[in-house]
């Protein structure tokens, strides 16, 4: 394997002068290191993020508020998705596949780590350049001015017409640019999982956590290049002149709606699938029980993956599509919930007569499921076209989708790193503070996104930087701003504890939580050639059979 | 439901045909889930509070279960059928809503999204008015429900009263369709819903469901020229030369701009600048010496009157019943 | 402290993956396909839907002698690849520096046609939708033209000085490839814009 010839001397870091360490960080190609820049990249941003949804919040505590302009406060909300959504929830589900899928499968790097190296900075760099656009939006000289058109970035507001100086252009060409990182990363890891495996392990064999990447993978490869080419389109039209998306010279708005949910609906599942991907690690782990019809959680993956290709429109029920169309997209909405119930009962299944240990890992997966489950069930709401009419646009979207993903991936997340932060660093995370976290995150999340369902059913439209006192959605925004704050307070401490516990946690060992993939199997953290003697397995769970050689799982396989 | 005091923008106080509709299916399908929550939920519950691990059991590790294809097989048909039920109540429900055909006794009104205020226009009536919609009350027996065509004139908006239907998006150059049919008369409130720029928070809707006599009564003084009042002409003198006139129209004098409302009724309005304000003289004041004041972002400029002209514009304003 | 080794299952007999650098090929393949399936989503919508001329129809002329050298080139560059396989150096020389000719000939046309029509028809790439349309779709094709023959003749340097051996023929193979994928969505764009188009 021409990877054996990559290493980096991990274990001497200590001595070297912080300039060499710095170096090393800045040309490193190993995937593990990589990894970390990913997650610690994208954790950076979720205070960015997180502090302009405050800012949201705090405009919307209550009616006729002056906290911000409106100008503000449009570019807020647009930073706040187009963070979160490109620079937070992208890179670290990329940091961890990348840092633990070779891990997983037994090998000792991806299958093209420069390219890899290349990916994530190309990803950085986009990051920058969205941030740049404080300050040059208007061009060097002018005043800053972040993009203000929303994360859809809906024609013909993204025409020069509607959206003169440079910050769209800033928007368009940070997505583009992390958008082709983000095309990197995932021929990596599907050549990786193809390419890479350790002798044994089958594709039948693999962690689950390996196939779902692949699948997201997959859908990466398929659903963000619309995206890029309607970036390059957009592009084409500010700068050459073009008339894609211009409405005067016969142009299609909506043309623009339909490229930019083609990706938009997918890449909601590619956050999720990988979100997916921790669960089916750590349920059966802190339950004990392997986990319940490997294969069919398989197939449930790969079924969303093709199903949610079809079904983009459905955030168009209102731009006037056919009576026809809009059934289709009903349908395919409501199909994806087949595939994704099924997983939930896996899960479940897989607790079922199990031994659960309720470590902080294992709370946040348990929230997942409650607020998973809640999340898709306001998407079949959603997905009722006509119900649609009148969610559409509303706070209720709003309420869903961050139900979803703060509720969801979020907590998939927290969970991962409870999880796997011991073989990252060598040390545990402060369970103490980890309950602090989970339960003040808990109640945060709740008092703020279960109650700001209510105003979108009140008739309160998303994006708005004010409203009028006589609606009644004022002590509703109040408490959901509230909740707001009590995430943010739960972050902070998340954060002081990865700090606090790289410093003084408590020694992990190769394997405490005693479970059953490969990753467990070498030293924490893994050496830069992550295994002395390649391993060689028999079944799902290799260091089930390590531990119980009486009777291994190769028996049921 | 109703948090809202009325006029509210409760979508549980559905008081026309296609809200109704909606409603009804909402709670078909709230109900549908909600057992869906139940279930599942329970299950949860159940197996964590069952299942968590005990000192005894700690030693060792439960059976080793790798799946059951009866279960999955289970969990996979009953999904199914509730899809396929969900799916029937929603198919119907568009299709009533979206292909309903237009009755002759129909009122047509087209409606223009600007950036960011509304313009109605009633092609059979040869009305034009902005940013507070007149429509009669339907009478089931023989509906006069009115039907709206939606233009936009520069960005996406779209058009909502949650209490008398879903929205509908008014697009640049792809004309859309909506209709309603309203079951009482009053004020009824919405805004637009699809952000269209720095103020898409303050383009209020407001829609007037009179009574049939009310609605010609307002036609028959909508269809009048500007009113000439001699207690104005020093206003009038004002208003005609300065740009005003580029952009408003007041029908039969020389101004006739399009790229603000239409001030020919200003009068016949509870509010200015698409609801951002009370129409009083003070705001009139207020907003014509600086639009921002009232509504940062407002496409209309500052005219920079002198306090004299100011006065006598609004004086002039006044005027126009 | 060292890493524990895994339980000593006898190695599988054979135990042989897919080559890497081919597999990382076809999923940028797979890539690039979505994005061109873009562009030529959007110029079929957009066709008859310029608002002012020239349309298509009244200014395209189809580049059959240019296709047909984009096309043989993809047997050239087959028969390369085949040719080093066997260790026949000159050959593979000689097949590799006539698929660069062919495709640089291809560019040539491409250029000749963009010249006709901006100096003799006007058509710009904002002149209407078709302009706009038309030189994106095109034009991105010939971006990828041209970076294939970059890459070509980087690999023809390398085998002018000697260095391409023939244990390489699966990375050449996997360059080769790119190119097939470069002449399949010219078959496609042809299609869309010299038939269906008109
Ligand atoms: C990770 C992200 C994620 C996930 C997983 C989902 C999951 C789903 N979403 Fe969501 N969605 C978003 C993120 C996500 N969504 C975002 C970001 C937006 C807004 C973007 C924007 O406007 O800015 C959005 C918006 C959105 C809309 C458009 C709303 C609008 O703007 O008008 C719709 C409409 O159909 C929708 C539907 C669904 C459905 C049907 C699912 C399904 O996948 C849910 C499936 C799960 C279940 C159904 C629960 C478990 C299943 C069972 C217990 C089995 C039994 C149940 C049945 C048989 C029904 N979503
Ligand atoms: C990964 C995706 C993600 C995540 C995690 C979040 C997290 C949150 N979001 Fe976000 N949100 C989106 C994706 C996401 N959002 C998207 C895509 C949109 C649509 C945008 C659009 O319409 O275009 C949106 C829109 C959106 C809106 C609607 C804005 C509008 O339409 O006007 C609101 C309003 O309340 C909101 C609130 C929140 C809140 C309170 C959180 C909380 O969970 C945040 C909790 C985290 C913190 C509070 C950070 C803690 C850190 C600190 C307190 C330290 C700060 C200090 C420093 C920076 C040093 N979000
Ligand atoms: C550059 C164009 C322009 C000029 C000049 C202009 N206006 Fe306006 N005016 C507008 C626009 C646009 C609006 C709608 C603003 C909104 O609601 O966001 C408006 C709104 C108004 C309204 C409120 C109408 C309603 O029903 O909401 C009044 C009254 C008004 N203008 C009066 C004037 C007067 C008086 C002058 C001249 C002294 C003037 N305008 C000059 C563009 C203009
Ligand atoms: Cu008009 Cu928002
Ligand atoms: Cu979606």
């Amino acid at each position: 394997m021409s990877s054996n010839a990559i290493t980096i001397p991990a274990l001497q870091v200590q001595e070297k002068p912080w300039v060499d360490r710095l170096h090393e960080w800045v040309t490193t190609v190993d995937h593990k290191r990589l990894g970390i820049l990913y997650i610690v990249y994208a954790l950076t941003f979720l205070l960015f993020g997180g502090f302009e949804a405050l800012i949201i919040r705090i405009q919307l505590m209550h009616s006729h508020s002056n906290f911000v302009s409106p100008q503000v406060f449009n570019r807020m909300f647009t930073m706040h998705g187009t963070t979160m959504i490109f620079f937070v929830a992208m890179p670290v589900l990329f940091g961890f596949a990348n840092y633990m899928v070779p891990l997983m499968i037994g090998a000792r790097d991806m299958a093209f780590p420069r390219l890899n190296a290349f990916s994530f900075w190309l990803m950085a760099f986009g990051g920058l350049l969205l941030y740049f656009s404080f300050l040059g939006g208007s061009g060097l000289y002018g005043a800053g001015n972040a993009p203000d058109v929303g994360w859809w970035a809906y024609a013909p507001l993204t025409a020069r017409a509607f959206s003169p100086g440079h910050s769209s252009d800033y928007w368009t060409l940070a997505l583009l640019v992390s958008g082709f990182g983000s095309i990197g990363t995932a021929i990596n890891i599907i050549a990786t999982v193809l390419c890479m495996r350790c002798p044994g392990m089958k594709l039948t064999r693999m962690p689950l956590f390996a196939w779902l990447n692949l699948v997201m993978s997959g859908m990466v490869l398929i659903t963000l290049t619309p995206l890029s080419a309607a970036q390059i389109m957009l592009l084409i039209d500010r700068y050459l002149g073009g008339h894609f998306f211009d409405a005067q010279a016969g142009g299609s708005a909506v043309l623009w709606m339909h490229f930019f949910w083609i990706f938009g609906h997918p890449e909601v599942y590619i956050l999720i699938i990988p979100s997916f991907a921790f669960m089916s690690e750590i349920v059966p782990v802190f339950s004990r029980k392997p986990i319940f019809g490997y294969p069919v959680m398989v197939a449930a993956t790969v079924c969303i993956a093709f199903v949610s290709m079809s079904v983009w429109a459905h955030h168009m029920f209102t731009v006037g599509m056919s009576s026809y169309a809009n059934s289709f997209f009903a349908i395919t909405s409501m199909m994806v919930g087949i595939p994704t119930g099924i997983k939930i009962f896996n899960w479940i299944g897989t607790m079922w007569g199990g031994q659960i240990e309720f470590k902080t890992a294992m709370l946040f997966a348990i929230g997942f499921l409650f607020q998973f489950l809640i999340a898709g069930l306001t998407g079949i709401m959603l997905a009722t076209a006509p119900f649609d009419w009148q969610l559409t646009l509303s706070y209720f979207v709003i309420a869903h989708f961050h139900y979803v993903i703060v509720g969801g991936i979020l907590f998939a997340l927290f969970g991962a790193f409870y999880y796997w932060y011991p073989k990252i660093t060598g040390r545990m995370l402060s369970e103490r503070l980890g309950k602090w976290h989970f339960w003040l995150f808990l109640i945060g999340f709740h008092v703020c996104f279960d109650v700001m369902h209510i105003p979108g059913l009140l008739g309160m439209p998303r994006r708005i930087y004010t409203y009028e006192p006589n609606r009644g959605w004022d002590t509703l925004n109040l408490i959901v701003s509230i909740g707001a704050f009590i995430q943010g307070i739960a972050i902070l401490i998340f954060v002081w504890n990865l700090v606090s516990s790289y410093f003084n946690g408590a020694e992990a060992g190769n394997d405490p939580w005693d479970a059953w993939t490969l990753e467990w199997s070498t030293t924490s953290p893994p050496p830069a050639y992550n295994f002395a003697t390649l391993p060689v397995v028999a079944s799902r769970r290799p260091l089930w059979d390590l531990k119980h050689p009486e009777d291994p799982d190769s028996l049921y396989e | 439901m109703a948090l809202a005091d009325p006029p509210g923008t409760n979508i549980f106080a559905p008081q026309s045909t296609p809200a109704k509709s909606i409603l009804d299916l909402s709670i078909f399908v709230l109900s549908i889930t909600g057992i869906i929550f139940v279930v599942v939920f329970t299950l949860l519950v159940y197996s964590i509070s069952k299942f968590h691990a005990t000192a005894a059991g700690a030693k060792r590790e439960p059976a080793q279960v790798y799946g059951s294809t009866q279960i999955e097989l289970a969990w996979t048909i009953i999904p199914v059928l509730i899809v396929v039920v969900l799916f029937l109540a929603t198919a119907r429900s568009i299709h009533a809503i979206q292909d309903a055909p237009e009755p002759p006794g129909a009122i047509d009104v087209t409606a223009i999204g600007h950036q960011y205020w509304w313009e109605f226009r009633y092609p059979k009536l040869g009305i034009i008015t902005a940013n507070e919609l007149h429509i009669p009350l339907s009478d089931p027996n023989h509906p006069t429900p009115t039907f709206l065509q939606l233009l936009s004139a520069d960005t996406d908006h779209s058009f909502w009263i949650p209490e008398l239907a879903g929205k509908t998006d008014l697009i640049p150059n792809h004309p859309n369709r909506m209709w309603m049919d309203p079951h009482r008369t009053g004020i009824f409130l919405g805004q637009c819903a699809q952000y269209c720029g720095t103020q898409h928070a303050k383009m209020l809707l407001r829609v007037s469901v009179d009574s049939p006599e009310d609605f010609a009564a307002w036609v028959r003084t909508q269809q009048q020229p500007a009113g000439r009042n001699s207690s104005a002409t020093a206003g009038r003198q004002v208003f005609e030369h300065t740009a005003c006139i580029n952009c408003h129209t007041v029908s039969g004098t020389p101004a006739d701009g399009r790229f603000g409302p239409d001030l020919t009724h200003l009068m016949s309005r509870a509010t200015i600048a698409s609801g951002a304000a009370e129409n009083t003289p003070a705001n009139l004041r207020l907003w014509i010496q600086d639009p921002d004041a009232i509504k940062p972002g407002s496409l209309m400029p500052a005219m920079k009157l002198s306090d004299a002209d100011l006065d006598a514009v609004v004086n002039y304003m006044e005027t126009l019943h | 402290m060292s890493a524990a080794t895994i339980p000593p299952v006898e190695m599988p007999q054979s135990w042989t993956l897919p080559y890497r650098a081919k597999v990382g090929m076809v999923s940028l393949i797979i890539a690039e396909s979505a994005i061109f399936t873009i562009f030529v989503v959007a110029y079929l919508f957009y066709l008859g839907k310029s608002i002012s001329g020239p349309t298509p129809k009244e200014v395209l002329e189809t580049p059959i002698f240019f296709t047909i050298c984009l096309l043989s080139s993809s047997l050239t560059i087959h028969f390369a690849g085949r040719s080093l396989e066997r260790n026949h150096r000159g050959a593979f020389l000689g097949l590799w520096a006539l698929t660069i000719l062919l495709g640089g000939l291809f560019l040539i046309g491409t250029g000749m046609e963009w010249h006709r029509l901006i100096y003799q028809h006007g058509l710009t790439i904002s002149t209407n939708l078709f302009g706009t349309t038309y030189y994106s779709l095109v034009g991105l094709h010939a971006f990828h033209v041209t970076a294939g023959l970059i890459m070509l003749t980087i690999v023809l340097l390398f085998a002018l000085a000697g260095k391409v051996q023939q244990d390489q023929f699966r990375r050449v193979d996997t360059l080769a490839l790119y190119w097939h994928f470069v002449d399949a969505v010219w078959v496609v764009v042809f299609t869309v814009v010299y038939i269906v188009g008109r």
